[in-house]
């Protein structure tokens, strides 16, 4: 006990003296949450728009300063020609256009349908489909609201309700994710490095030499890592509440066992690592390469994994990250228990113990 | 007693032999000396006796206990100190000594007595980081934490390496003291100067072990009558030397050339007027007894 006492705190000093190490530990999970709640947002916000009126009747005119009114839409100018127009998608200055044709007040009234032209960069496609799903539904309101009046037959309105998270707001979507990339890169990283330290600095020698047994070499050497990982859990959870207003809505405890858990996967890893590579540099690129790469593409966090090719979608399952995403997901925006994320638990702790055996058994208690 | 005994110990790294067949034993409170260039096996054959490496074949025990079978007790009696500096740069000299104590199932305080001495030089720094210290002082703490658990077998792989000669020379004084405190020493070394600071030393060379004895015997045991010469123009001397077919074997050993002859009786004025019709001048000629490099050189060649 003693021996591991002593251990643990050497490797606290290790972190503690080491400002790159100190400032990656702590200063990577608040930078990150930080930039994917502020700057990264699939919200569109300020889209640079044209219009292009040839009507310019009733009809229009409200459709338009409706438009210009959004948050989402910058109106930039109206142009009056079609020429104007292509030279203002070809500069790049803009990303959407409505056009009214002429008559358009006069074809909704007398017609009882009218037409106007929206024309999107599509460049990048899901800009393009948010913005003219905007206007679409703009132009929607606007027809409900004229038709109060008149009875129409036959009608079906969607009632449409956003569960769990009613504004669509980015942040509860990557809070999970963050959490999951934060706790990879920090766990997996950091115990392989400084394994990884004590062979190439020479220190593994002595400490094979000594009484410690390997498993007490691993657990100690582990340990710190573990308590660091549940700081940086509950800094990233203070931010999410306070700055970015996604608090936990679920059982705070039950999140906190669940990370535990998927902290000591993240361990079990680093330790594999460390024990196949020799050199710092190589553990990290495998690190980073390896954890961090899955992490984003696979967990479900910025690419949803239904829309994959069915390969990717089985290679997805061996990814932990997915399975606790999932589990943050559920506790933290549903608020749901454990009977909610018992599968996936399941799936997590086979995976830690198969990991955890794996680098025990691979441990060498001699050199080479 | 033996302290530890080494039988027909091989050792291959990816099909190149590092240690071939080697076989000594040490006797207890002995300093035991592996004298040999770099790349000769005595980190491989110190890693085997630490229990680091299985020998691909033969067998060795320390304290009596096998190195492959019982390396867990082996680990609890041993001290080590390897080649390169292996301390945790960024802990100071104290948290150092303290960490390794108590890995080791000690206090310092238990066991000052044997690194007292040593501890001393470098206590008026122990706030200091190992990372910043001389390579002397380095040196001193990883002998200070090797032994701070009364290790009943001390390992030291090359540790005067990159030390200065002030240094090398305190070094193999607390060494010394060591023996006093009957702690049986291995000591691996590349400076042949150091071998006769050793009570027994194996000369070794690619793996295998060319002698195995006191420095006195191995000295002693000088075929020839050697004879140290220096001349004014020393790179004509040498030149003229490896030539003359009266000379057995000649090499440069600092500033005087180590010569045996054919005939064993040579008359030492022969010699002079015979470097003296060559040229060379200021000749200075006279017999000498053999050291550990002489009969290195001379084990090598046969």
């Amino acid at each position: 006990m003693k021996q591991f006492l002593i251990f643990v705190k050497k490797e606290f000093a290790h972190v503690l003296r080491d400002r790159k190490t100190l400032l990656i530990l702590f200063g990577m999970p608040i930078a990150q949450i930080l930039i994917f709640g502020f700057a990264l947002s699939n919200e569109v916000k300020n889209a640079r728009i044209v219009v292009m009126d040839q009507a310019k009747d009733d009809a229009s005119r409200n459709i338009i300063a409706r438009i210009a009114s959004s948050h989402n839409f910058e109106l930039v100018h109206t142009v009056n020609n079609r020429r104007q127009l292509q030279a203002a998608f070809k500069s790049g200055t803009i990303k959407l256009a409505v056009i009214f044709p002429a008559n358009f007040n006069a074809d909704l009234l007398h017609q009882n349908k009218a037409q106007l032209q929206v024309i999107a960069d599509a460049s990048d496609p899901n800009y393009a489909t948010t913005v003219t799903n905007y206007v679409s539904s703009i132009v929607q309101d606007y027809s409900a609201e004229i038709n109060e009046q008149t009875v129409i037959p036959y009608r079906i309105i969607p009632q449409i309700r956003m569960l769990y998270n009613p504004q669509l707001k980015g942040a509860p979507s990557f809070v999970p994710g963050v959490m999951a990339l934060v706790l990879m890169l920090v766990c997996v990283m950091m115990t392989a490095i400084s394994i990884v330290k004590e062979k190439e600095t020479g220190t593994m020698e002595i400490l094979l030499v000594s009484p410690m047994s390997p498993l007490m070499i691993i657990i100690s050497k582990a340990a710190p890592y573990l308590l660091l990982s549940l700081i940086n859990l509950t800094s990233i959870l203070l931010l999410s509440t306070f700055v970015l207003d996604v608090p936990v809505k679920g059982s705070l405890l039950l999140l906190f066992a669940e990370s535990t858990l998927f902290i000591i996967t993240c361990l079990s890893l680093g330790i594999f690592i460390s024990i196949k590579t020799s050199s710092q540099q190589v553990a990290m690129l495998i690190s980073l390469m390896g954890m961090m790469l899955p992490t984003i593409l696979f967990s479900g966090f910025m690419f949803p994994i239904e829309n994959m090719p069915l390969p990717l979608q089985l290679i997805s399952n061996i990814v932990p990250s997915k399975w606790y995403y999932i589990i943050v997901k559920t506790i933290m925006i549903k608020g749901l228990g454990f009977t909610a994320i018992w599968k996936e638990t399941l799936i997590l702790t086979g995976t830690t113990l198969a990991l955890l055996a794996i680098s025990l058994k691979s441990f060498k208690i001699r050199l080479s | 007693m033996e302290a530890l005994q080494i039988q027909h110990i091989s050792k291959h790294y990816n099909g190149k032999t590092a240690v071939n067949d080697v076989s000594f034993s040490v006797s207890k409170g002995e300093i035991f000396g592996l004298i040999g260039p770099d790349g000769a096996g005595k980190t491989t054959i110190l890693r085997v006796l630490t229990t680091l490496l299985l020998p691909d074949r033969g067998s060795a025990t320390v304290d009596g206990l096998d190195v492959v079978n019982d390396y867990k007790q082996i680990r609890n009696r041993i001290g080590y100190m390897p080649g390169r500096f292996s301390l945790y740069p960024d802990l100071s000299i104290e948290e150092n000594l303290n960490f390794f104590a108590t890995v080791f199932n000690t206090t310092v305080e238990e066991n000052y007595h044997l690194i007292k001495d040593i501890y001393v030089q470098i206590e008026p720094f122990k706030k200091r980081r190992a990372g910043k210290l001389s390579g002397g002082m380095k040196q001193k703490l990883a002998l200070c934490c090797a032994l701070i658990h009364k290790p009943v077998v001390l390992f030291l792989d090359e540790p005067t390496t990159g030390v200065d000669p002030v240094s090398r020379k305190e070094f193999w004084e607390m060494l010394k003291q060591l023996k006093q405190q009957q702690i049986t020493i291995v000591v691996s070394t590349p400076y042949m100067d150091e071998a006769n600071l050793c009570d027994r030393i194996a000369l070794i060379q690619n793996g295998k072990l060319l002698s195995v004895d006191t420095p006195e015997n191995i000295t002693g045991s000088y075929p020839d009558t050697l004879y140290a010469i220096k001349a004014g123009n020393m790179h004509h001397l040498l030149k003229l030397l490896s030539t003359w077919d009266a000379v057995l074997s000649s090499h440069a050993f600092g500033e005087f050339a180590h010569v045996s002859f054919t005939n064993s009786n040579i008359n030492e004025a022969e010699v002079i007027s015979h470097l003296q019709q060559q040229g060379l001048e200021n000749i200075d000629l006279k017999k000498i007894t053999a050291t550990i490099e002489d009969s290195f050189i001379n084990l090598l060649n046969n």
